[in-house]
């Protein structure tokens, strides 16, 4: 068959054409015949290993030699995520939420996981990041990176909180006080002056809000004397007049409906016991209390350490 | 060479044929055995080739305790000396390459395969393989010999020497090139224990195949047919390029020198001796003249030289020079390639790249990152408060505490957060989150530039600022509703 390529001297198949072509049998080189040697072995070897090929009769397939499954895969990517979280979150199970706080490394790691658990658990009523939500009766759940807290903004009383809950409790005042009490009442209050008028003593607010009308923490009421409210929060688009208008009409609203107070026009202020919801666990909660508190209203325990840096203006 | 003159008359189609028999297509399937012969290039190659126990040594530098150079892909930094290269100054990494392959294209074009010939891992490890096996199996005649012999028990052990010895090699490839990402001394340790990560045993496996398939078994086949920058520096050469050649004019025509012949005054001065072939790592032939295979070693010239003083002929039958001196034609001197200028321009910008980005490296960069939802807050006392989050790039090997201060934004303004210094950790960057509380009457702009600046506690040298901004509310709505609102208390 095979003979000499006149021209090259080469051997050739025999196949000669058009006088002086033909095809040679000079062997591919080396490194060619080296690759596609290697390529052949890998794709048997990929074969054998991965699931590869799919039996149409049974819709079944050959599961691969390798044990590989995409499940398996990602449940060892899990498994390294874990790994990563785990010593955090051994260390966290066994401290208290002022530990975890004292602890910045704990901490950093804290603000920086805790976006999801908030996110899950809390944003539905305080907002994404703590800045509250509102509906149409006003600011529904408090906003959680001011400093003005109901119940406290130091580390426990947050953790305190979220394990028990809060109900928010005033009665409703319509059948007590005249509607001219209660305008005057809510126009001091909106003014964050509530002790400007002699009604808030007389008609007993004080109780609970306190002879300067600064609240108690320890019963969940109000400070009236500062620039947070409740129920109402500034909004920057509109007059002050406007502003104002909307601070005294929900005054008004709190004073004479009350809060939680069957009254079907009353404020609802609860906050569920997510300790006995069930649904988080000890470590989550505290995870929360420290993500809370570092929203920016955090108050340290001994209020003496809060000496502020001033820059040098 | 008979064969020429029979397909002379065969017509032009066919004469495409004859140019064929030159080409030297070496594809491998004989392996090619190169006489090694001392001289002067080759004593140059040995020098430029030891460079490379640099690969291997330099690893086990120790600097301040710790591994003096080291890419160390996991904590994604690069180490030199006292030097720390973070991710961030990557740049300087691509001014690197840029330089690098300047000098490439400007010796090239000045003086063809200088890479190739001299300092290229293929020419050197594949020079030292091909030295292992002169040493044990002996001279080419008697590796071709071996090569054709029935397998004997010599011919079984000093095969199977030749390969473990580059095996050994091979592995030490594999082993030198890991230690130069991880910690040397921290790797032996895993390695001798065979605890070494996965990607550790990829790697060796890798290096050490890719070694011992391309060095042993491949060889020149890997310039011939797989290396682009052969292709990449064929181009770059042109007829003022120096290079070895052989000067036809002088050694043309070639013939047998023989004992007592007459003829001699007639022929050239080349004597068809063939040791130019016979040394060449790729085996081409030079004097057909400038080819892809040719990786400019020099081999050629100590090889005709030592014929010439044999002979009794001046040296430099094959020699560096250009294409046009060897025509005759007048050559120009290196620096009035213009080339050769814009070359040196580009490699000139690129190291004063480098050099300012090493100078200007700095210790430790801040960013500062204005949380955005919500801008600001009210406080109860009327003061609005912005939160920031401060990271504290450290490129320093030690951990570093820094204060805080702000220039610009609200007058009476605080900063919390940051009355301790910080502890910014070394070699990565750290966060902290610091608000800044400004009292509500004094801001005068919905948005107010404010320069955070760090500064190291112990090294006044060290500090860094940003410029961002403090957030707050409109600006007359928010003094209106501060001031209407809620008198000072
Ligand atoms: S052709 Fe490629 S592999 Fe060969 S010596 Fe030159 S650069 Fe190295
Ligand atoms: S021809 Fe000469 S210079 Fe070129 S590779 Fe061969 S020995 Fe080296």
């Amino acid at each position: 068959m095979s003979e000499k390529h006149e021209a090259s001297g080469d051997q050739t198949t025999g196949h000669v054409w058009d006088d002086d072509l033909a095809d040679l049998t000079n062997e591919p080189p080396k490194w060619w015949m080296l690759g596609l040697t290697a390529s052949a072995l890998f794709v048997v070897i990929y074969w054998l290993y991965y699931p590869s090929i799919p039996f149409a009769t049974t819709g079944d397939f050959f599961k691969g030699i390798g044990g590989w499954t995409a499940i398996k895969e990602m449940e060892a990517d899990v498994g390294e995520v874990e790994a990563v979280r785990g010593k955090f979150e051994a260390r966290l199970r066994g401290m208290t939420p002022a530990a975890i706080l004292a602890d910045s490394e704990l901490t950093e790691y804290v603000t920086r996981s805790g976006k999801v658990l908030f996110g899950d658990n809390c944003a539905a009523c305080h907002g994404q990041n703590g800045i509250g939500t509102h509906d149409k009766e006003g600011l529904f759940a408090p906003i959680l990176n001011d400093d003005d807290w109901l119940y406290g903004g130091k580390i426990d009383d947050i953790h305190a909180s979220i394990e028990g809950g809060r109900q928010g409790m005033m009665m409703a005042h319509k059948d007590m006080l005249s509607a001219a009490e209660i305008d005057a009442l809510a126009n001091a209050v909106a003014k964050g002056q509530p002790t400007s008028t002699p009604l808030f003593a007389e008609k007993g607010c004080t109780a609970c809000h306190g002879e300067d009308g600064k609240g108690n923490q320890a019963m969940g009421s109000a400070n009236l004397a500062d620039k947070i409210w409740r129920f109402e929060v500034r909004n920057d688009k509109l007059s002050d007049a406007e502003n104002m208008k909307r601070l005294v009409e929900g005054s008004k609203r709190t004073i004479t409906y009350g809060v939680n107070s069957g009254d079907p026009q009353g404020r609802a202020a609860a906050m569920p016991s997510f300790k006995e919801a069930g649904k988080l666990s000890d470590t989550e909660m505290k995870k929360l209390a420290v993500y809370v508190y570092k929203f920016g209203g955090g108050q340290p325990d001994a209020p003496a350490a809060a000496a502020d840096t001033k820059t040098d203006k | 060479m008979s064969k020429e003159t029979e397909h002379k008359e065969a017509g032009s189609v066919t004469g495409i044929y004859q140019e064929l028999e030159h080409w030297n297509v070496n594809t491998g399937d004989k392996t090619i055995h190169a006489k090694r012969m001392p001289g002067f290039f080759r004593t140059v190659k040995n020098y430029t080739q030891a460079l490379y126990l640099l690969f291997f040594l330099v690893p086990y530098l120790r600097w301040n305790g710790k591994q003096a150079i080291l890419f160390d892909i996991t904590h994604n930094q690069f180490h030199f000396f006292n030097l720390t290269v973070l991710p961030q100054d990557i740049w300087m990494l691509s001014l690197l390459l840029l330089l690098l392959a300047m000098v490439l294209f400007a010796v090239t074009s000045v003086a063809s395969r200088v890479w190739c010939g001299y300092f290229c891992f293929q020419t050197a490890w594949t020079d030292w393989f091909t030295w292992i096996e002169d040493k044990i199996e002996g001279n080419p005649q008697a590796r071709r010999k071996l090569d054709a012999a029935p397998w004997s028990a010599e011919k079984i052990w000093k095969k199977s020497l030749k390969h473990f010895i580059w095996m050994i090699i091979s592995l030490l490839t594999g082993i030198s090139f890991s230690i130069w990402f991880v910690d040397a001394y921290d790797y032996w340790n895993k390695l001798v224990h065979f605890q070494l990560p996965l990607v550790g045993w990829v790697t060796l496996a890798t290096i050490f195949f890719g070694t011992y398939i391309l060095a042993a078994l491949l060889r020149e086949q890997v310039c011939m047919w797989m290396c682009p920058y052969a292709r990449i520096q064929g181009v770059m050469t042109d007829s003022q390029t120096i290079l070895p050649a052989y000067d036809y004019t002088r050694g043309e025509p070639r013939g047998k020198l023989r004992r007592g012949s007459e003829v001699v005054a007639q022929k050239g001065d080349c004597v068809d001796c063939f040791q130019c072939v016979q040394v060449c790592p790729t085996g081409v032939d030079i004097r057909d003249g400038q080819q892809l295979g040719c990786i400019t070693c020099g081999l050629c010239l100590d090889a005709c030289d030592s014929i010439m003083d044999k002979v009794g002929k001046p040296r430099g039958l094959i020699r560096y020079t250009s294409l046009d001196e060897l025509e005759g034609k007048p050559a120009r001197k290196m620096y009035q390639h213009p080339r050769t200028w814009v070359y040196i321009g580009i490699i000139l910008i690129a190291f004063g790249g480098i050099v300012y980005g090493l100078t200007h490296l700095g210790s430790v960069v801040l960013k500062v990152i204005p949380e955005r939802q919500p801008l600001y807050v009210y406080l109860s006392d009327g003061s609005i408060q912005n939160k920031y989050e401060l990271k504290i790039l450290n490129k320093t090997d030690s951990d570093i505490r820094v204060g805080v201060t702000a220039e610009g934004g609200v007058r009476d303004q605080v900063i919390i957060g940051a009355e301790k210094p910080l502890l910014a950790r070394h070699g990565r960057s750290t966060s902290f989150t610091i608000f800044v509380r400004a009292p509500g009457q004094n801001i005068k702009m919905e948005v107010t530039p404010i320069e955070f600046r760090i500064q190291s506690i112990d090294d006044p040298l060290i500090g860094a600022e940003y410029k961002t901004k403090f957030n707050g509310p409109s600006v007359d709505l928010g003094r209106r509703i501060i001031s209407g609102m809620g008198n000072a208390k």
